[in-house]
């Protein structure tokens, strides 16, 4: 067997007296004002209310409702509104097996999505086609779409899929706000054959 | 008294003789085949005669036996009675060469889509088919999935760990 290498030093919350604090971005704070960079504030904005638009296909679908339920509330996390259309929605969440005749459809949904846009492949199937390495699964979505966040599972817990969507919530804290205009994001996208 | 097994074996050899062969009974479902140029008028047969009336078609399939050398190809159709509750299984062979099966579109409206589907995994040209493409796989398609020849697993992926799928 081989030994475990990930997650083998878990952060501890920083919880005194049954309250957690959040992190202030950098920044100088003042009598009545707190100075710090635009970026960071609309990724505070941003990362506290995404709005999740779930591809929700197979199995892992089935753990995103249990996510969404009240035991491991996603809504905790500012993603209260969950909407089903893709011109409303920052973040792609693509849960469960995706066919290769499905493919092009995820590709004009992500297209539809307006800039700024995440992408989280939850599951196994999503990532990598899972356990069906076969000629009608299409081998990961990001042979179609470009992804930020894997979730690996199959399913994956509740408990991953939240402490997916947390690093999701991590990268969009800290994006610049030119990102999307920069050189090198056209080009992953241009590599996808999406203008 | 009512149908039963033997009596559609005799019925059938009584109407074609020879031309149908390898019957057989595997839990308690009767199984014979013909040569491929028959199967229309068995399915005929089978519909119209009213001590028979096999009017429902279960299903349309194929297997690929790679070693059967000129019949490569079995076209498998299940039929069922529904009065008396008896099913049978008929089956057609072909080879890779030549592929054509007439098809059972005039007779059973359902055999349609599952002609198209056999077509889409296996490669047999149903002839007279009014609509014969994929239906399930990607339409851009050009090869057939089922077929022996075709491997399980993409042999282009070079990041499956060996240990986790048990060969390693």
């Amino acid at each position: 067997m081989r030994p475990v290498r990930f997650n083998i030093h878990p952060k501890e919350a920083e919880i005194a007296d049954a309250i957690g604090m959040g992190k202030a971005p950098d920044g100088v704070p003042g009598d009545g004002f707190f100075a710090t960079q635009l970026s960071s504030v609309v990724g505070l904005a941003r990362k506290n209310s995404l709005w999740p638009l779930p591809f929700a296909t197979s199995c892992c679908g089935i753990e995103f409702m249990a996510t969404m339920a009240s035991h491991y509330d996603l809504s905790r996390f500012g993603s209260e509104r969950v909407g089903f259309s893709p011109r409303q929605c920052d973040l792609l969440m693509v849960m469960g097996t995706i066919a290769k005749k499905m493919a092009p459809v995820l590709r004009q949904v992500y297209i539809q999505m307006a800039e700024p846009r995440w992408v989280i492949a939850v599951g196994a199937c999503a990532s990598s086609g899972g356990i069906f390495d076969t000629y009608s699964v299409l081998q990961g979505i990001d042979q179609v779409i470009p992804v930020d966040v894997y979730v690996p599972g199959c399913p994956p817990r509740p408990e991953a899929i939240i402490d997916g969507f947390m690093k999701i919530q991590d990268l969009v804290g800290q994006e610049s706000i030119r990102r999307r205009n920069s050189e090198q994001y056209k080009a992953l996208l241009n590599s996808y054959g999406i203008q | 008294m009512s149908l039963n097994n033997e009596m559609v074996q005799e019925q059938l050899i009584a109407k074609f003789g020879d031309q149908v062969s390898q019957f057989a009974t595997s839990y308690g479902m009767l199984s014979f085949e013909s040569p491929k140029e028959m199967n229309l008028k068995v399915l005929q047969f089978l519909y119209d005669e009213p001590s028979l009336a096999f009017t429902f078609l279960t299903d349309i399939c194929a297997v690929n036996y790679p070693n059967q050398t000129g019949a490569e190809l079995v076209v498998v159709y299940h039929l069922h009675n529904l009065k008396e509750n008896i099913r049978l299984r008929y089956s057609v062979s072909t080879s890779l060469d030549n592929t054509d099966v007439y098809t059972a579109t005039k007779l059973f409206e359902s055999a349609n889509w599952m002609e198209r589907e056999t077509y889409d995994f296996f490669g047999i040209n149903f002839v007279g088919h009014p609509n014969l493409k994929r239906i399930l796989n990607v339409d851009e398609m050009d090869y057939f999935p089922l077929r022996k020849e075709f491997p399980l697993e993409d042999q282009t992926r070079i990041d499956k760990d060996d240990e986790m799928f048990g060969r390693g």
